[in-house]
């Protein structure tokens, strides 16, 4: 069963068998604009909590996407190479950015679930 | 991802208008700004090309030059010659400085015998009129800011919308520019590279305005994220990114604004470092830029050559929607301006290829007399 996670840098996780999928909210897809290009990191990279793994940019501005948890890239979404509008319109769904392998599932418990960030941006 | 800071910040006349059409805002020249509404900027860029936009620039400032001497004070701030141009027409001109850098760049329109009005850059605004008031002291002409709303009306619907809202400018071609009403200017220019219209009007009448405009079908609201792709894919100049104070017009390419007479024998200010600089030729020149595969390269990213040594400085970046790949514009050393020359940019570890493509990217479609 997956569990939905979400960041106060405005991300969500949808984590299943230690395999965390990563997108960005729709709020933040609307204060981004349309997108143009995401820059995806390679597979097997490993990031630490914090790290830019992506780069999504919007006809006026790059923007980086962190690393919410610890881990290695285990896939990426390589349909938004050539159609990152995607994130855009499917934020949580299609427009996913990639799926990592957690390295330390007991950094979920400092996230936010939905209700929790949708507190955040009110 | 940041909220924007509004505070200390201008606020448009027509505020109440973007905050009804659900604008996102966002900080420039000192203006709290619609950046793009619900449309999006893609959508609202292409919708501009196809049909019409409208643009509050209600934050760049109108400026009048009046009296007998009017002509002479514009004469001292501007390489232009005031007297020479025609009732109604508008000539694209720059206030330098002493060093023959570009303060701004600027609109003239000549009203009346003795009567101009300057559209200036928000950001500059205060300054220019500063060196406009200095350049009109010990002649007998006045300097004059004026409130008003100053909407831009962009795309081939343009004429056909504002015809519908009451205002018949038809016969107007491409930089020119009349007083329609009492307090009103209107000018077939913009900064879109479309056919368009700048429409300068009194506070207290804009809102009726504004909402006739709106009314018509082919009228969306454009913010300014559009405004700077399609100014961009027109490769038009923003100044502050691709001409500063420290940029002449020598290497900026924009020598076809000033009158070869001019240039020889003008004494407006920075006369003496223009001919300099003419005399010593460009030092860079300013080109259009295609990046190789679908990623933007932003303004402030150095150039280099295959070597790794630097050539040059992208000075505006981002997306062309109606191109549909990433534009950008900026200066190379002097040899490289050959159209299809190769250089790169370092973008986040990556050597990104462009290769110097003609300006503009979109053809112009303005209205020529």
């Amino acid at each position: 069963m997956a569990t939905t996670y979400y960041t106060d840098d405005h991300e969500w996780l949808r984590v299943e068998n230690g395999v965390a999928t990563v997108g960005i909210t729709n709020y933040a897809q609307e204060q981004l604009g349309d997108l143009v290009f995401v820059e995806l990191p390679e597979v097997g990279r490993t990031f630490a909590k914090g790290d830019a793994a992506v780069v999504v940019e919007s006809v006026k501005a790059a923007s980086d996407v962190y690393a919410p948890v610890d881990g290695d890239v285990a896939e990426v979404n390589e349909a938004l190479n050539a159609e990152p509008a995607l994130v855009n319109s499917a934020a949580t769904g299609d427009g996913w950015l990639w799926k990592m392998k957690l390295s330390d599932e007991s950094q979920l418990e400092g996230l936010l679930d939905e209700a929790g960030y949708n507190a955040l941006i009110g | 991802m940041d909220a924007t800071n509004s505070g200390n910040l201008k606020t448009l006349p027509l505020h109440e208008f973007h905050e009804a059409a659900k604008a996102r805002f966002g900080a420039f020249a000192g203006w709290n700004m619609p950046l793009t509404y619900p449309l999006g900027v893609l959508k609202e860029h292409l919708h501009t090309r196809e049909k019409a936009g409208l643009f509050d620039i209600s934050h760049m400032k109108l400026i009048v030059v009046s009296g007998p001497q009017a002509a002479d004070a514009i004469a001292r701030a501007c390489p232009l010659a005031p007297e020479t141009i025609s009732l109604g027409r508008s000539k694209y001109t720059f206030l330098l400085n002493d060093e023959a850098g570009i303060d701004d760049d600027i609109i003239v329109t000549r009203l009346g015998e003795n009567r101009y009005v300057v559209v200036a850059n928000a950001g500059n605004a205060a300054q220019d009129i500063d060196t406009l008031t200095k350049a009109a002291s010990g002649l007998d002409a006045t300097v004059e800011p004026l409130d008003r709303v100053l909407v831009a009306l962009q795309g081939p619907s343009a004429e056909g919308a504002l015809l519908s809202a009451g205002l018949d400018l038809s016969s107007l071609s491409f930089m020119q520019g009349i007083e329609p009403r009492e307090n009103w200017f209107a000018s077939r220019s913009g900064y879109t590279g479309e056919d368009g219209f700048e429409v300068a009007i009194p506070l207290e009448e804009a809102k009726d305005f504004i909402e006739k405009l709106l009314a018509h079908e082919d009228v969306e609201w454009i913010g300014l994220a559009a405004r700077d792709s399609l100014r961009l894919e027109a490769g038009l100049c923003l100044h502050g990114n691709d001409i500063s104070a420290s940029t002449n017009p020598v290497d900026a390419g924009l020598m076809w604004a000033i009158a070869k007479s001019l240039r020889e024998s003008g004494t407006f200010n920075g006369a003496d470092a223009l001919r300099a600089a003419i005399a010593a030729g460009p030092q860079h020149a300013r080109v259009g830029l295609k990046p190789e595969g679908r990623q933007p390269v932003r303004g402030g990213t150095a150039l280099i050559n295959a070597d790794g040594r630097t050539v040059g400085e992208v000075t505006s970046g981002g997306f062309g929607p109606s191109v549909g790949h990433p534009v950008a514009m900026g200066y190379v050393e002097t040899d490289l301006v050959a159209h299809g020359t190769t250089v790169y940019a370092e973008v986040r570890g990556t050597r990104v290829p462009l290769s110097v493509h003609p300006l503009p990217f979109t053809q112009h479609r303005y209205r020529k007399g």
